[in-house]
């Protein structure tokens, strides 16, 4: 079986991001960028999956910019076997990314394509479901377990009251949540193998897909900014206060 | 414009979540509702008294019962035919279904939306909350997931809404349902709780977590809350966590015990009504959002706090 693994670039999740004082985006001009952590998780996965013997090839895409060929090779350096880089300049929707995605595995033909539950930029929790959908497959979203039986999968999703199990039909959508897995740091001698691992860039046109945007951001602001609080002295003050909110 | 609201359930009582997002979807227009699942009647019968409610679409299938998208999805696409716009609760159950529906629809989804600014213009966070975004959506039909706590609930009687029978086309034949793990707990829930207790990595362990946070909040009929790094080393269950990854709450009072104040954590809980934050080090992040703070160790705080209550 082969693993497709989507993965993207997105802004460092320790930075904190600034919104441009002209109101048309978030400022990511020399800003630290990393791999999306839901997606180290991804790679990770797959990569557990093919120790088990249960895959045979990983490959792992990424849809963004030149840039997104570092994300690649650190998917190459975890253990990843080749690449593929849809490179576009242009900020691409979950939905034209699930398009794009089907082609993909239209060529590929992966057992199983496992995602991260949300890129930490957009917050969207969107690409999976959508690319289960475009391809008629079942999907099991907020993974923290997945075994492969035979033809099936199992995963166990978190959900609001707890956890819940269901049996997918391979080939199957899985995304991950945080406690699937710890993701493994790449090795300096992985980094430098990875270099010479295959990594084919292409665009969206090489697929047919038509990726203008649906939603139109009209304006980026600031959240509100809370007051500043007082700091009281010591429990009895911190009562008092309880009190005068009326939840004491 | 017609709307169709996804009624989260547990096949006899409605979740809060639901009430809320009506709100949204009044916003709108027409208010209808789907209640799918199995031996779902009695939901139905609560839905149909939601104020402002038009209709209620009662899909009754076993294969509807976990709400497995694979099944729910096709039936959600049906319906389509005739509403202009599909909002599900930004619940983990809202989340899996609302992007299938808008990819069989050819739609792109606008995901936890805070308000609702023209008929097709809405606000939604994004970096984890450090920024809002005003999107407008080009497409001719709307698939949005509402954030609950950016809305008031809508009052969940006044109304007589007519039930109409749907059938769908059941099981689609790609995913099972095998079992469910459900936390439980006598408190409250943590994302409709007026009142929340949470403790971070300062908890030391299981033990310490369940000796010093739950009296707090028992005496304070509180839901109780964790930070990411108290989940992750195990002193609570994973579906405590609030935070960009877990649960967003907006309670009327949020007490952070020994929580540091990561922007992930901060993500769930900043639009909260009061922020009271309890920790040892006078330096760390949470006293920037927090109204009332308290520099102390919390093993000696919490149980005076409590004693005093």
């Amino acid at each position: 079986m082969k693993i497709l693994v989507p993965v993207k670039r997105v802004i460092d999740y320790n930075v904190k991001p600034r919104v441009k004082a002209d109101g048309t985006g978030v400022d990511l001009a020399n800003v630290k960028m990393s791999m999306n952590p839901f997606d180290e998780i991804a790679v990770e996965e797959a990569i557990r999956i093919k120790e088990a013997g249960k895959a045979e090839e990983i490959v792992a895409v990424s849809v963004g910019p030149a840039k997104a060929q570092d994300t690649l090779r650190t998917a190459l350096a975890m253990g990843a076997d080749r690449a593929i880089l849809i490179e576009t300049d242009a900020e691409i929707e979950p939905l034209a990314v699930a398009k794009i995605l089907k082609a993909i595995v239209a060529e590929e033909n992966p057992g199983l394509v496992i995602l991260g539950k949300q890129a930490i930029d957009d917050d969207s929790n969107q690409t999976g479901q959508m690319l289960a959908a475009l391809l008629g497959r079942p999907q099991g979203t907020f993974a923290s377990k997945v075994e492969i039986d035979g033809d099936h999968v199992a995963v166990t999703r978190e959900v609001d009251g707890g956890l819940e199990t269901v049996k997918l039909a391979l080939p199957a959508i899985v995304t991950t949540d945080l406690r699937l897995n710890e993701p493994r740091y790449a090795s300096l001698p992985n980094i430098m193998k990875a270099k010479k691992k295959p990594l084919d860039v292409k665009t969206s046109a090489d697929y047919g897909v038509d990726v203008a945007p649906r939603l139109k951001t009209l304006k980026v602001s600031e959240p509100p900014v809370r007051s500043a609080g007082v700091k009281v002295a010591d429990v009895d003050a911190l009562v008092a206060k309880l009190k005068e909110l009326g939840v004491a | 414009m017609k709307t169709l609201v996804w009624v989260e359930h547990d096949n006899a009582s409605i979740k809060d979540a639901t009430l809320h997002t009506v709100t949204a979807a009044a916003k709108l227009g027409e208010v209808h509702l789907l209640v799918a699942g199995a031996g779902c009647r009695a939901a139905a019968e609560a839905a149909a008294k939601i104020a402002g409610v038009a209709k209620v679409h009662l899909a009754d299938n076993a294969a509807y019962e976990h709400a497995l998208a694979e099944n729910v999805a096709p039936l959600i696409v049906e319906l389509m035919g005739h509403h202009d716009a599909f909002l599900a609760p930004a619940t983990t159950t809202g989340k899996n279904v609302a992007p299938r529906v808008a990819a069989l629809l050819d739609v792109m989804q606008l995901s936890d939306i805070l308000s609702v600014e023209g008929e097709k213009t809405f606000t939604r966070p994004i970096y984890a909350g450090n920024a809002i975004a005003t999107v407008e959506s080009s497409d001719a039909k709307l698939v949005i997931t509402v954030r609950g706590t950016a809305f008031e609930k809508a009052a969940a009687e006044g109304g007589s809404a007519a039930i109409e029978d749907v059938a769908g086309a059941g099981d689609a034949g790609l995913s099972s349902f095998v079992g469910a793990e459900l936390a439980k707990s006598e408190r409250p829930e943590l994302t409709s709780a007026k009142v929340i207790v949470s403790g971070g990595r300062a908890l030391k362990d299981s033990e310490t977590f369940e000796q010093v946070i739950m009296p707090l909040a028992d005496k304070l009929g509180a839901a109780v809350g964790a930070s990411r790094a108290a989940v992750d080393a195990g002193y609570v269950p994973n579906d405590y966590q609030v935070g960009q990854t877990g649960k967003i709450v907006a309670p009327e009072v949020y007490i952070a015990v020994g929580i540091s104040g990561a922007i992930q954590h901060l993500a769930g809980m900043k639009d909260s009504k009061t922020i009271i934050a309890i920790n040892k080090d006078e330096d760390a992040p949470i006293f920037q959002v927090a109204d009332v703070g308290l520099v102390a160790d919390l093993f000696t705080a919490v149980p005076e706090l409590t004693g005093k209550l």
